[in-house]
């Protein structure tokens, strides 16, 4: 846990979640479809992962695993994967067109080495990623297993059914984020079906139940340290974040789950995320 | 190996031990049903690649692919009531689209779960699980076969659905028959009429040919071990040879043996098929042997159906 330890610099982090955001506004733009809110709000949960906590190489076969159990929220996570040197830049260009490898929903068959599993229907990953966990501890791999949920996702029994498994086995390799953005596509999550109390109801499941705001880096990348730290069962951090996030008139908007910004919505929202030193747009997405 | 009468799904837990041995790399999941599918002896002899997962049949399924994944290959075990349709949408995503090296074995599948009712009967697993992309179904018809499509899904490299009965059946094929996956076996030459047979039907379609062949009737018998991918070949060979075909499955007459048989006369040389199966309809409660009778799964059935083939041929 050595990259544990070492020193993090947040302002770099910060960027590179800005980038992301701009990225995905981009390809869903580009796309002409896409899931924009719950992938706005993953941008520092999915930053953290690859600009610091992941060990990501894809020929390691220690290397850290990532599900993401919400496969919808993929853009950020294909953003990623190019902004991390896995995929070429240029390929962000190609998401949800036809014969593209970055699947409308990601796809084992279409990249076998960066998917880990196909996902999309939800509350199906969450159990995948608890068997890599189960076959990583068999081999006596110390590697860790992220798994990315919705909160609209804990609605589906069989996320339940993993949160027994894992709390069951000790999985102190798996580490949950919930996107706790309060949104669905029907409205609040409170009103679609109530999920009070989920701190409460996560720590009878026999976890480790860290509380933050995910949209906050440092408290991200303190959230996965502890995470790591914890040997004893598998740890869950409750991101609550925003629908939405970095881009006002998208913010804690349920219609943003699945809507596509226009182009002059995409040009307003990429001017509110800023723009840093640190990265090049891609400029094959949005010709201006 | 086995002789007399023997129940497949205790092959199948004598095959998971040996391979046990000698690959550590498979892993057997069930889901509170361990000695009900005869893996009790796979868990004690190799506790550490055993797992419990508790009555949730989906999180099985779904773990059971993170698991091949990662390089292992697991049998994920239950009832094929439970399996096919309850985990029907983990099998489809996280194994099937994954193509996931995980095999969904299952034990009383058809009516001879008996007196457990309709709730437990599978009528339609065969069906299920052929409409799963690249899936291959194995349905073996004995001991023998069982013991030796087990090793022989551990070899292969994909999805794989085991379908293995609950009652101890006649055993009717040698152990030292050579098993490949994708290829029939004729168990009985003829050129009158062939019974495509698959599963716990298969000795009944032997003695049925039996009778018949007592009349003077050459029937062919044409076991199928694996529905998925048939053997399109050896089927065409028997519709050429014998230009009328009777299937015989336990299991619904939609969408299982049948239809796959269907399926491929129709385009590659049509002639004349009639199916023996459970009708549209959920079953009940009995001894097996009643309920056979009850759903027109015995001999007599399959006799009925030839004669009828061989009227319209």
């Amino acid at each position: 846990m050595e990259r544990f330890e070492s020193e993090v610099d947040i302002t770099r982090l910060e960027c590179f979640a800005q980038q992301l955001r701009r990225d995905t506004v981009e390809m869903i733009y580009h796309a002409g479809s896409g899931h924009v809110g719950g992938a706005l709000g993953l941008a520092e949960f999915i930053g953290a992962l690859y600009g610091y906590a992941m060990n990501f190489d894809p020929e390691d076969p220690d290397r850290d695993r990532i599900v993401l159990s919400n496969g919808h929220t993929c853009a950020i996570w294909y953003a990623a994967l190019a902004r991390s040197g896995l995929i070429p830049l240029e390929e962000l260009a190609t998401f949800r067109k036809l014969g593209s490898r970055l699947q409308g929903h990601p796809s084992r068959c279409a990249m076998p080495k960066l998917v880990e599993t196909s996902t999309g229907p939800l509350g199906q990953g969450f159990s995948v990623a608890n068997g890599i966990a189960l076959s990583l501890r068999l081999r006596k791999s110390p590697a860790r297993v992220y798994c990315v949920l919705g909160d609209g996702e804990l609605q589906e029994g069989q996320v339940w059914e993993a949160f027994m498994t894992a709390g069951h086995y000790r999985l102190s390799s798996m580490c949950v984020f919930i996107n706790n953005n309060r949104l669905q596509i029907d409205g609040k999550v409170e009103d679609v079906m109530n999920m009070k109390n989920l701190n409460d109801r996560l720590s009878s499941f026999g976890w480790n139940v860290i509380e933050i705001d995910g949209n906050d880096m440092r408290q991200v990348v303190d959230a996965l340290k502890k995470a790591a730290e914890c040997t004893t069962e598998p740890t869950v951090i409750i991101g609550n974040t925003l629908m939405g996030k970095g881009v006002p008139f998208m913010e804690n908007l349920a219609k943003w789950h699945g809507t596509t910004p226009s182009l002059e919505q995409t040009l307003t929202a990429l001017k509110d995320i800023g723009i840093n030193d640190e990265y090049a747009d891609c400029s094959v997405l949005i010709p201006q | 190996m086995y002789s007399g009468l023997k129940s497949m799904r205790e092959a199948f837990g004598d095959a998971l031990a040996d391979l046990g041995k000698i690959n550590d790399k498979v892993v057997v999941l069930t889901a509170d049903l361990t000695d009900a599918i005869k893996v009790t002896k796979f868990s004690e002899s190799y506790p550490d690649r055993f797992f419990q997962m508790g009555i949730k049949e989906s999180d099985m399924m779904g773990t059971a692919a993170g698991m091949a994944v990662d390089g292992l290959i697991p049998f994920a075990t239950t009832f094929a009531a439970f399996a096919t349709s309850l985990a029907n949408q983990p099998i489809r995503v996280s194994v099937g689209y994954n193509r996931a090296n995980v095999k969904i074995a299952t034990s009383h599948g058809g009516v001879c779960v008996g007196a457990d009712g309709a709730t437990h009967q599978s009528f339609e697993d065969i069906a299920l699980m052929r409409l799963i992309p690249k899936m291959t179904v194995l349905v073996p018809c004995d001991a023998n076969e069982a013991y030796k499509a087990t090793f022989a899904a551990a070899e292969f490299d994909g999805p794989v659905y085991l379908r293995f009965g609950r009652v101890a059946t006649p055993v009717v094929t040698s152990f030292d028959d050579p098993f490949t996956i994708g290829k029939a076996k004729v168990l009985r030459e003829g050129s009158d009429v062939a019974i495509v047979s698959t599963g716990s039907m298969t000795p009944t379609a032997l003695s049925a040919a039996q009778t018949l062949g007592k009349e003077g009737l050459s029937v062919k018998v044409i076991h199928m071990p694996t529905v998925k991918p048939l053997d399109e070949k050896a089927l065409i060979d028997a519709a050429k040879e014998c230009k009328c075909i009777v299937s015989a499955e336990e299991h619904s007459i939609i969408g299982g043996l049948g239809s796959a048989v269907a399926e491929v006369i129709s385009s590659e040389y049509p002639v004349v098929l009639e199916r023996v199966g459970v009708l549209d309809t959920f079953g009940e409660s009995g001894e097996p042997d009643e309920i056979l009778k009850k759903y027109h799964l015995c001999e007599t059935d399959i006799i009925e159906k030839v004669r009828s083939v061989l009227n319209k041929k």
